[in-house]
């Protein structure tokens, strides 16, 4: 049955393989072998699952050795896979959701010359994402968090005759490299302090160590899960990064890579619950980006940039929750598992409104779609319920938790924490009901292009609804039971641990601050957008609408304090470089060659001066041995 | 006679021929000059194996005497061959051999 394990990343990979080095003979079947090569994983990923559900809690991980990778003396790095109640969660969430997405890019890319390359990217990422949660050491959790940094790039930039996807995949590259410094420096940290780098060893040496190690370890692992998960202060790539085609946003930058960041911190929370410093810095960044990208969505008139606001502000919540320690791990993969289908289901209703709507992404061109589109518009009615904590549905368990964790973190921090998760939530009601009647009601204010070609909104084909209904079935239940007697609590906390925390509110309290937060942010939404028709070109706004629309200006900070100062600097070096050292160099070529050129003129040809210079050096060779003889 | 004298006369044949050597441009005017400059160190050679009493000097002078024998035998036929085809034995015309 373990042998299965290597099995769930060889599937995909093979996938990939195939698709990218089959050449054009694979062009008519290629996007059905990708769902394929998903599919089986997934496939495999149930097995694995229902036979870990078979045994009893402490029997549950298993550790399978596929093969030493650099066996040097002292240095141990090995190809081995720790499947836990951790790792399974996500290889299902990873391999369900991807292959959902698969069979939608099937209709989606359909009229795509390369759509084989972009299925056989799609399952390099699989594989990718798959090793970095089933690794069991930090160094092959390295490799496959590159490998899903590279599958982003490319499919980012997956249309790359467009300069803007060419940038913005190379802005997620450059801005994800600073997160990945940070940890590859963590894993250096780890082998200085601990000498190994495997979660058995170091979470089993974390006991020993100072605090001042493992905060430093900790500070680290945050950079790399703000680079992964889009955090401030490096989260200005998610929004570019929507370039890329729709199921890339829903699979990739909505449900699961963005999310490697609180998984990265969930599965290190050895080091993280004795290092309280780092745990506030991880809170502090989830309290900041949760309302980050909460504005950011509010402004945004671009469909998917307003669900990637809300994608980085979802994930501030799970960051936020992981940094309350072991009040919050559980919920916090909670809310990651139960975002991803809704999130998941969301992107994808974009993407089939835009399909409809020939590729336009601005929402003030929308209006009145329901009526047109009855499945898209069910669907991400549903998941829209969902992501603004609906009573019942999937979003209301899982923030509605984390809401409570903030607060039972006990004291002032845990009454900031809580109104924080709480005007986040308001803030959340808001941008969604806002897209949500921008796309779906009112009136219709379509525009014809520049060619005069009318568009004409239709529902799309049944490769693209299928999973979307599927999304939207898991973004209703899918918390009512993980939240059922406390099954997933139960799941997951014999890795995670759990600790209830002294909330000084009773959780029905919560619950029903929760609920008036989200009818404010509803009711404000509707008198704002719902009662007037929506002007199709954007109103100037206040100077906040102005700066959320320009993402808060975090390019502009980006460029003023790193960029300018950067170029700066290096265009001293050069010039230091230029006129400094090779000033130097050519100088002294220079000077040398000036002199043998005049030298030169001495080879005359004449015989006779010559010999006259011969005559000369002999007299002043026998004149020095005179005189040196005479002295 | 004081030998010494005889390095007079040598110092003032090597001087000639120096000067020659120096001075005149005709390649045969040139050779002979350097034959004289031999010669007026053979004479100083032998004048030193006078004075010293031993015999190596003139060994020396022999030496000599073969060596500038083979080069004129190189050496004529250089001129000649040169001026064959320049039609002129003045060294200051073979002046090729510069950068």
């Amino acid at each position: 049955m373990n042998s299965l394990i290597p099995l769930l990343v060889a599937a995909p990979l093979a996938g990939a393989a195939l698709l990218l080095l089959g050449g054009r003979a694979l062009d008519r079947f290629g996007h059905w072998l990708g769902t394929l090569a998903a599919a089986l994983s997934f496939v495999f990923g149930l097995v694995l699952f229902f036979s870990m559900l078979g045994r009893s809690t402490d029997q549950r991980p298993v550790h399978v050795q596929l093969f030493s990778w650099v066996p040097v003396n002292g240095f141990q790095a090995d190809v081995a896979f720790q499947l836990d109640q951790l790792s399974i969660t996500f290889v299902l969430l990873i391999t369900g959701v991807g292959t959902l997405i698969h069979l939608y890019s099937v209709g989606y890319m359909a009229h795509d010359e390369r759509r084989r390359r972009f299925f056989g990217y799609l399952n390099l990422f699989l594989a990718a994402m798959l090793l970095l949660v089933l690794a069991d050491n930090y160094l092959l959790l390295y490799v496959g968090w590159e490998g899903v940094g590279l599958a982003s790039y490319l499919l980012i930039g997956f249309w790359q005759h467009k300069p803007s996807a060419a940038t913005a995949a190379k802005k997620a590259f450059l801005v994800n490299r600073v997160g990945d410094v940070g940890l590859s420096i963590a894993i250096m940290l780890m082998f200085t302090d601990f000498g190994n780098f495997t979660y058995l060893g170091v979470f089993g040496a974390a006991g020993q160590a100072s605090r001042s190690q493992l905060t430093a370890i900790g500070l680290m692992l945050l950079l790399a899960a703000c680079g992964k998960s889009a955090q401030v202060p490096l989260q200005s790539w998610l929004g570019d990064a929507m370039e890329g085609p729709t199921p890339v946003s829903a699979l990739i930058h909505a449900a699961t890579m963005v999310t490697a960041g609180v998984y990265l911190i969930t599965r290190s929370h050895a080091i993280f619950d004795l290092a309280p410093d780092a745990q506030t810095a991880v809170v502090c960044v989830g309290a900041v980006t949760l309302l980050f990208g909460a504005i950011v969505g509010c402004a945004k008139d671009d469909i998917k940039k307003a669900l990637a606001g809300s994608t980085m502000s979802q994930i501030g919540y799970m960051i936020l929750a992981a940094g309350l320690g072991p009040i919050g791990y559980v919920f916090a993969i909670m809310h990651l598992v139960t975002h991803g289908f809704f999130k998941a289901g969301l992107f994808l209703g974009a993407g089939s409104v835009m399909h409809g709507m020939d590729d336009e992404v601005n929402m003030r061109h929308y209006g009145g779609l329901r009526k047109y589109m009855p499945i898209t518009f069910v669907t991400f009615g549903l998941g829209y319920l969902a992501i603004i904590g609906f009573p019942g549905l999937s979003g209301f368990f899982s923030k509605d938790k984390i809401i409570e964790a903030a607060f039972a973190k006990g004291g002032t921090e845990g009454w900031i924490l809580g109104l924080v998760t709480l005007v986040g939530a308001a803030v959340t009601a808001f941008y969604m009901t806002r897209v949500m009647i921008l796309t779906f009601f009112g009136e219709k204010r379509w525009q014809a292009d520049d060619e005069g070609h009318q568009p004409h909104p239709h529902e799309s084909p049944s490769t693209m609804t299928l999973p979307m209904i599927v999304l939207a079935f898991g973004s209703v239940f899918a918390g009512g039971l993980f939240a059922f007697n406390s099954s997933f609590l139960k799941w997951l906390e014999p890795i995670t641990g759990h600790s209830e925390g002294n909330s000084p509110l009773s959780s029905l309290t919560v619950t029903l601050l929760t609920s008036a937060c989200l009818l404010v942010g509803v009711a404000l939404a509707y008198v704002v957008y719902g009662r007037s028709p929506v002007p199709v070109t954007p109103p100037v706004g206040s100077v906040l609408t102005r700066a959320a629309r320009r993402d808060l200006l975090q390019d502009e900070f980006n460029h003023a304090v790193l960029v300018r100062p950067g170029s700066a600097l290096a265009a001293a070096l050069v010039y230091l470089d230029s006129k400094g050292l090779d000033g130097f160099v050519n100088g002294l070529a220079a000077a040398i060659g000036g002199i043998s050129s005049r030298l030169r003129r001495v080879q005359n040809g004449y015989v006779r001066s010559y010999a006259l210079s011969m005559f000369g050096g002999t007299l002043v060779l026998v004149a020095t041995t005179l005189l040196m003889r005479s002295v | 006679m004081n030998p010494v004298n005889y390095l007079y006369l040598a110092a003032l044949l090597f001087t000639i021929g120096a000067s020659g050597v120096l001075i005149r441009r005709n390649a045969i005017v040139l050779f002979m000059c350097v034959e004289l400059m031999l010669n007026a160190s053979n004479l100083a050679l032998v004048t030193f194996s006078r004075l010293h009493g031993n015999l190596d000097g003139q060994i020396i002078a022999f030496f000599t005497m073969v060596v500038a024998a083979a080069e004129v035998v190189v050496g004529l036929a250089i001129i000649v061959s040169i001026f064959r085809t320049r039609h002129s034995a003045s060294v200051d015309d073979s002046n090729l051999m510069k950068l």
